[in-house]
């Protein structure tokens, strides 16, 4: 069990060993849907406390590979290390209650309940209230349900939502249901944080923002982050590690300058450009 | 001996189930919606078809098509009242409506027809087919039954397959907004769906009235319950899966009836869908949808 | 402040349900005791409770879980029948009436409750229709298997056969289930203060699941299956805890609604029983608890009602009918649902322009 310390923000999280070893590792981890491979040969490590950027083309496989580390889908091939422990045969939930958690593509809130409530369910394994509790609302219900509520609104009050904890999550505006997304997965006490297109439909001044609470999740719950996002600029500004996926395989991985250079990723971008432009010439 | 003659009644049994399952399959695969009055359209095909026999001494064969054609009314005016304003509501809203529908077809039929069985007489005017001298009487209503399911089964594909409205209603099930914008009238496309279910419905009534003659305003209940049962069976959606589905489920009920026990056959029945589904969750031949994240 | 306005839903929600059950019973209970009450409405009071309980019970199901179950009835007639025999069983043990009814909801309901246990564990991993279907396929197995069940009691104990009454192997004693009969002599244990109290258990048990950990976790399983899991909820732990606090429930219900006849058969909880708990549970809202209650109440009652009108008990279950689909119509339709603002604006337009007087150029173009 994890020590609790407190933090500047007041958000109780676990005292992080950061030295140990990677929070995440996958050994070519591999896919196929009806005999097509979607991912294949996906090598990667991600260190402690690392911004890692996961971005090509679309229908490269980027989705594909977070709901593989996630265990939505099982992998084909290949092997996972969450915290060093393998996470084959693990349902999702479990994998989460490993310390991963995920954000979505499109939107999965629940959405005909509170904000509150939302970020209470992501507390769910670190409730203590059992099935008695529960119905009874005796045997310590009232004391877990204050301690829950307490969490959750300083949780929700680090990305400013205390306010409106009341509201119904489905009735927010776009970016507020993508922080609420987030606050939820925290909430689950994740080592490592998948974030799926988190600037998707963002104007410029939110995703300046997203980028200032992206770091400030990492520096204030100490645990990493791997992102999807095509937006270059936030990619190139927060990631440490970048890694570019093109038809379900690796084509190039390292740090954000040398993902600029690299021949094969502007080939990737661009290629298929010149080769149409080659052909309108000829 | 014994057996040769369950499986044709079973086959027979499950050939009626199969005309009514394809009702349910199509209405699902077009519709996404579960229309459990259709048990009560054959019902009521069956009483229009006696009552064209017995009151106004209609030609049995004529009486058939007549209730093909009540039947179709009824059922696009069922789709059009009742359906029609619900389709962007909750599927169970649908369900529980189209129990009402459920509810309402068979009062209406109680008050006009009572609660006393009828005794349907057979359609089908051959005599029983006797081989080796004897040992095997296949009676006329089981051979046409088959003969009648595989020619319709027969049509049905090449309309979905070939027709232009088969294919308007394929593009339907498969997505209904994006016909609409491909110009295809998605209302006209369900309302034909029904139709052509509903007079199924009314010929696999005639069909089960002839096989099992007695008539209530409730005798459609259990066999469509069966009939949605075999088209899940067989994968819903599917019409090839209903046909299999339906013939499997009348050949399973025959057999547990005749060598486990009678009051049991309806719990093996089931037991064998729950077990088929749990393998195979979307049955026999349907298509497995793999749930976008 | 938040807990205070989160706490308070509860508690509103609370008090009104609680409320009104007790209200109606104070008003009822005195009534039925002065023999002020018509034969129909007195026969109608405890099969009403225990309708209540079965509408509530399977809210839990198919309006908080989310999950279409088309077998219910199912698992009220494993509570009747098995509370029928636990209350043979105990007619010379337990003298106490209320006693041994109250035992006999609680075997009825803990039978239930593990028939649900065994149905929920394969059925929940199937999705939508499909697990419909084998709900519905599971209610019609257990009155099939119930019809085959013949079941008596003497000296020796209770015996059990599969093929008729003469394979008991009785010594003297009495038959208590009789196969397709179903069970027969029972002595007609139910009272109404006991239906009343079974459905404030139900509402306790059900109104503090909802609003708890365990709740929340079906609840978001119901809102998002996938996101339910993407933060670690069990999906599979949740569905069958519903289902089982939901098929206990109603197994209790069961139990008591057998207690309030003298003989009952199986094909009583067919699936048109399931069918009507599942239509009271929809037009009272999908997890609506109050909404159950009162659907049931009228819904139960209209029928009856409409036998009392002369000519009218010809066409009840018409009308009744009609009624459903034309209420299903009235609340889903979005033709229906764009009428009923139109008339809101419209009422709400000529209140504002007679008290304020001078807003009148208010335009209608509603």
């Amino acid at each position: 069990m994890d020590k609790m310390v407190p933090y500047p923000s007041g958000a109780i999280v676990p005292e992080r060993d950061l030295n140990k070893t990677p929070i995440l590792e996958t050994h070519h981890l591999g896919i196929d849907f009806g005999g097509l491979t979607a991912v294949d040969d996906f090598s990667l490590t991600v260190g402690r406390t690392e911004i890692c950027g996961l971005i090509g083309p679309n229908g490269a496989g980027k989705t594909t590979v977070f709901n593989m580390l996630t265990n939505v889908y099982q992998p084909t091939r290949g092997t996972i290390l969450l915290d060093g422990r393998s996470t084959a045969g693990k349902t999702t939930a479990q994998v989460n209650r490993m310390g991963i958690a995920r954000t979505f593509q499109n939107i999965r809130l629940f959405s005909n309940m509170s904000v509150l409530d939302n970020v209470k369910v992501g507390l769910h394994n670190s409730i203590k209230e059992g099935f008695f509790a529960s119905v009874t609302h005796a045997f310590g219900f009232r004391k877990a349900e204050k301690i829950a509520d307490g969490r959750a609104l300083e949780l929700l009050d680090f990305f400013s939502m205390a306010d409106i904890a009341g509201a119904k999550a489905g009735s927010l505006p776009y970016g507020a249901q993508r922080r609420l997304e987030i606050v939820r997965a925290l909430a689950t006490n994740p080592g490592i944080i998948l974030l799926d297109e988190p600037a998707a439909g963002m104007n410029p001044s939110e995703t300046a923002e997203l980028m200032e609470n992206i770091r400030r999740i990492r520096d204030t719950f100490q645990i990493s982050v791997m992102l999807i996002e095509h937006d270059m600029n936030l990619v190139m500004n927060i990631c440490e590690g970048i890694c570019v996926l093109d038809h379900g395989k690796i084509i190039a991985k390292g740090t954000p300058e040398e993902i600029k250079s690299d021949p094969a990723v502007i080939e990737a971008y661009l290629g298929k450009k010149k080769e149409a432009d080659g052909n309108a010439e000829g | 001996m014994t057996l040769v003659s369950n499986l044709i009644n079973g086959i027979s049994l499950g050939s009626v189930y199969a005309i009514i399952a394809l009702g349910y399959t199509m209405v699902y695969g077009i519709a996404k919606m579960l229309n459990f009055a259709h048990g009560d359209v054959i019902m009521v095909g069956a009483y229009i078809s006696y009552v064209s026999t017995a009151s106004l001494n209609v030609p049995p064969l004529l009486s058939v098509v007549i209730a093909m054609a009540v039947c179709t009314v009824l059922g696009i005016l069922i789709e059009g009242l009742a359906y029609r304003p619900l389709r962007k509501a909750s599927s169970l809203a649908v369900l529980i409506t189209a129990i009402g529908v459920s509810y309402l077809l068979q009062n209406a039929a109680l008050l006009i027809w009572g609660s006393t069985p009828i005794s349907f007489a057979s359609v089908v005017p051959f005599d029983s087919v006797s081989l080796f001298g004897g040992k095997l009487v296949i009676t006329a209503e089981s051979i046409v039954t088959v003969a009648v399911s595989i020619v319709i089964m027969v049509l049905l594909n090449l309309f979905t397959k070939k027709g232009k409205m088969g294919k308007a209603m394929r593009a339907v099930s498969e997505d209904k907004d994006a016909a609409q914008l491909m110009g295809i009238n998605t209302n006209a496309t369900i309302s034909m769906t029904f139709a052509i279910g509903s007079a199924l419905a009314a010929v696999a009534g005639v069909l089960l009235c002839s096989a099992y003659p007695m008539l209530t305003p409730t005798t459609g209940s259990m066999p469509g319950i069966k009939a949605f049962t075999a088209a899940v069976f067989g994968g819903i959606g599917s019409i090839p899966g209903a046909m299999l589905g339906g013939i499997m489920l009348g050949v399973i009920e025959i057999f547990a009836t005749s060598y486990i026990s009678s009051e049991l056959s309806n719990a093996i029945l089931f037991a064998i869908l729950i077990i088929v589904l749990l393998v195979k969750p979307t049955g026999l031949l349907g298509k497995a949808v793999k749930e976008k994240v | 402040m938040l807990k205070y306005k989160s706490l308070s839903k509860f508690a509103r929600t609370n008090i009104t349900t609680y409320g009104i059950v007790i209200i109606a019973f104070a008003i009822l209970f005195p009534l039925q005791s002065a023999g002020m009450l018509s034969n129909s409405i007195n026969g109608q009071l405890i099969p009403i409770c225990a309708y209540i309980v079965l509408a509530i019970s399977l809210n839990l199901t198919v309006g908080v879980l989310g999950e279409l179950s088309l077998g219910h009835a199912g698992f009220m007639s494993v509570g009747a029948f098995s509370g029928v025999i636990a209350a043979a069983s105990m007619q010379d043990a337990v003298g106490f009436e209320p006693l041994r009814l109250a035992l006999t909801i609680i075997i009825g309901g803990i039978f239930a409750g593990i028939a649900g246990l065994l149905i929920g564990i394969p059925v929940l991993r199937l999705r939508g229709d499909y697990l419909a279907i084998v709900t519905l396929a599971f209610g019609e197995i257990i009155k099939n298997i119930i019809n085959c069940l013949y079941v008596g009691i003497d000296a020796g104990g209770l015996h059990f056969s599969v093929t008729d009454t003469a394979s008991l192997g009785m010594s003297g004693g009495r038959i208590i289930l009789n196969g397709p009969q179903g069970a027969v002599g029972i002595s007609k244990i139910a009272t109404f203060p006991a239906g009343f109290i079974l459905i404030l258990f139900t509402l306790f048990i059900v109104l503090n699941l909802i609003y708890s950990r365990t709740g929340r976790a079906i609840t978001a399983i119901r809102d998002n299956r996938i996101a339910a899991e993407s933060v670690g909820i069990g999906v599979t732990k949740y569905k069958l805890t519903a289902f089982i606090v939901s098929a206990a429930l109603a197994g209790m219900a069961g139990a008591l609604y057998a207690m309030n006849f003298s003989t009952i058969a199986p094909r009583k909880f067919d699936f048109n029983t399931s069918i009507l708990i599942l239509v009271f549970v929809v037009l009272g809202g999908m997890g609506n608890i109050l909404g159950s209650i009162i659907a049931t109440t009228v819904l139960y009652m209209l029928p009856e009602m409409l036998r009392d009108f002369r000519g009218f008990s010809d066409y009840r279950m018409l009308i009744y009918a009609v009624v459903l689909i034309l209420v299903m119509l009235l609340t889903n339709s979005s033709k229906a649902k764009q009428t009923a603002e139109n008339i809101k604006f419209r009422l709400k337009n000529t209140f504002t322009r007679r008290k304020g007087g001078g807003s009148g150029e208010v335009s209608e173009n509603g």
